[in-house]
């Protein structure tokens, strides 16, 4: 990171002069523009910590605690109690697996399709290729949340109602990754491949060794993103599951808010569990998510 | 050579047929002509079994009288869209949405900025404001409306006890027509907001940084820079993310159901959970497939209306 200037320098001369004159002989680094800078950036950040901190502080209390007025950030006894007594019932972790089978089915079915669908608008030609194409793109307006319905309909007829496909395989369809990964394979120079075929290699040998390794930063957003979708998605696995055995972690915490009744410390409990798994996920892959992003508006 | 390839698959459709000789005439160029088909044809099967097919079902059933609960099913005709399309509730809840849309989308695009420009301005804390401002984004909606939903308890939350401290007493947030919507928006900014917030910062961070250089020696100052040079150069990337964030607060319901449930006395409800009511809890599968089909007309136009203009504005 370039870490070299300052964001302002110089701006304000005046009281940055004597400001800097007892602390550092060296140079003025911090005007006072800078340090209101910095000072309303942390305060913001600080600002957009709260709510976790507070589920956080609510989730060590005991339940007497938690209905204190005026709240306390800390509590003098703090407790892990609430966790216990959560994970103690067990359908927070079952449903953590429901929700990593169905995400996996998801983002590994979504990744294939998508891939093999965007080479073969990418670099082939065949008869009702711009008709489909525009097909496909034209299903990116459609608004999933408007097909529940039938969907759901679709699937009792499937039998796939409280099952892991019925969840995964509506949600696997992803006509806007389609169009993306298109748009990244048209940019890749045909004459990559041609080493390849001169070598006698097929069409699917030449997209695995030539074009995946040179795709690998979309795909590795377009891997991501499928799947803090699948995982954050709600409507569908909420229409499709009613056995709370077969839901997923957001559809389960939806649900179990009615057990738990006004016992603020578990619920604070199981919303800083639910939020942990992702949270990892992000910290590990923060530099793929804040590219991929980047990545994907500066292509517009 | 590409003659080659076209010739020998005429009209009839002979697909396995054509595939041998042409293969050995031209293998490099282009297998066959049918060899981009069958990588398509995973994802079409999977396109048109979950997505054409419920949309052409839907269609159908916006026809009939059909329940959730079987039975005998019946052609109406139009009394669904008619019955949709004058029914109040229905227009409640599609400006419940579009109130919604209204308040979120300026929102959400102007807070986005400013986080964008004290992050690419305060760049030590790069790592740290990044991390808070888009943390928010991937944790589960149901997680984010507990917390929020136990914030905003009247009684016993933070914001109001914070509000007693001194002296003032709080609104009665989710639980009072006149701010239930507020409070979902706020919410709502706080979950989402990262994602407008990253592709800000991506566009501000891929200005070539000598012209700022240059406007610094030419004696501009932190404001002046930020109002000619950013903003200006910031006009495309807020077309986008207005567009995006429009068609995502249209689509609302899931945070708004979480938390309200579609009240008090209905002023949250938004047209998906009115869809999802007619459908699953008065069990109406017809009178829901004119809804969702009137609501998805309405989205659609509203997107190619947006893209349009988009594009307009770049040519």
């Amino acid at each position: 990171m370039a870490t070299s200037t300052p964001p302002a320098p110089r701006t304000a001369p005046g009281p940055a002069a004597t400001a800097s004159r007892p602390a550092a002989p060296r140079r003025r680094r911090w005007s006072v523009g800078s340090v209101a800078l910095y000072t309303v950036a942390t305060l913001a950040a600080l600002l957009w910590f709260v709510p976790l901190l507070w589920a956080f502080a609510t989730s060590v209390k005991t339940e007497g605690d938690t209905t204190v007025m005026p709240p306390t950030w800390l509590t003098e006894n703090p407790t892990f109690e609430a966790y216990q007594l959560v994970l103690g019932r067990g359908d927070i972790l079952r449903w953590t697996v429901n929700s990593l089978i169905t995400t996996v089915i998801v983002t590994v079915l979504t990744l294939i399709l998508c891939v093999l669908a965007a080479y073969g608008f990418s670099r082939f030609d065949f008869r009702g290729r711009p008709g489909l194409f525009a097909l496909v793109v034209g299903g990116i307006l459609i608004p999933p949340q408007t097909l529940i319905v039938p969907q759901f309909v679709l699937m009792t007829q499937l039998g796939l109602v409280d099952t892991y496909w019925g969840v995964a395989l509506p949600q696997v369809v992803a006509p806007v990754f389609v169009f993306i990964l298109k748009r990244f394979f048209d940019a890749i120079p045909r004459d990559y491949e041609d080493a390849a075929r001169l070598d006698g290699a097929g069409p699917l040998r030449v997209l695995w060794s030539v074009i995946l390794p040179l795709s690998r930063p979309i795909l590795t957003a377009v891997g991501i993103f499928t799947f803090i979708g699948a995982w954050n998605n709600f409507l569908w696995p909420f229409i499709v599951t009613n056995d709370p055995e077969m839901m997923t972690l957001p559809v389960g915490l939806g649900t179990a808010v009615g057990q738990y009744g006004i016992q603020y410390a578990q619920v604070m409990a199981s919303a800083v569990l639910g939020a942990i798994p992702l949270l990892v996920v992000f910290l590990l892959f923060q530099k793929h998510i804040v590219t991929g992003v980047a990545g994907a508006g500066i292509k517009g | 050579m590409t003659q080659n390839t076209r010739a020998p698959a005429p009209r009839p459709a002979p697909g396995p047929a054509t595939t041998a000789p042409p293969g050995l005439v031209d293998v490099r160029r282009r297998p066959t002509d049918w060899t981009g088909l069958w990588f398509v044809l995973p994802f079409l099967a999977f396109y048109a079994l979950f997505l054409l097919w419920p949309a052409v079902v839907g269609f159908g059933y916006s026809f009939t009288d059909r329940s959730l609960a079987g039975g005998d099913v019946s052609f109406v005709g139009l009394d669904n869209w008619s019955e949709t399309l004058t029914d109040p509730a229905m227009y409640d809840s599609l400006w419940n949405t579009l109130w919604f849309t209204v308040l979120s989308v300026p929102l959400m695009v102007l807070l986005a900025l400013g986080l964008a420009l004290l992050t690419d301005h305060a760049r030590r804390l790069g790592w740290f404001l990044r991390l808070s401002f888009f943390a928010p984004f991937v944790l589960p909606v149901t997680v984010m409306t507990l917390i929020w939903g136990w914030m905003y308890n009247p009684s016993l939350g933070l914001f109001n006890g914070m509000l007693g401290r001194f002296g003032i007493e709080g609104p009665e947030w989710l639980f009072s027509e006149d701010t239930a919507m507020f409070s979902v928006v706020i919410a709502t900014a706080w979950w989402q907001v990262g994602f407008n917030y990253l592709l800000y910062l991506a566009a501000m961070q891929s200005i070539p940084k000598d012209v700022y250089e240059a406007a610094a020696i030419d004696g501009a100052g932190a404001w002046q820079r930020n109002g000619r040079i950013t903003l200006p150069l910031l006009a495309r990337t807020t077309a986008l993310i207005a567009v995006l964030q429009l068609i995502g607060s249209l689509r609302v319901f899931e945070q708004i159901y979480l938390m309200t449930s579609g009240g008090p006395n209905f002023a949250t409800r938004t047209v998906i959970q009115y869809i999802y009511d007619s459908g699953f809890v008065g069990l109406r599968i017809g009178l829901a497939s004119s809804m969702a089909y009137v609501f998805m007309v309405l989205i659609i136009a509203a997107s190619i209306a947006q893209f349009r203009l988009f594009s307009r504005k770049e040519g």
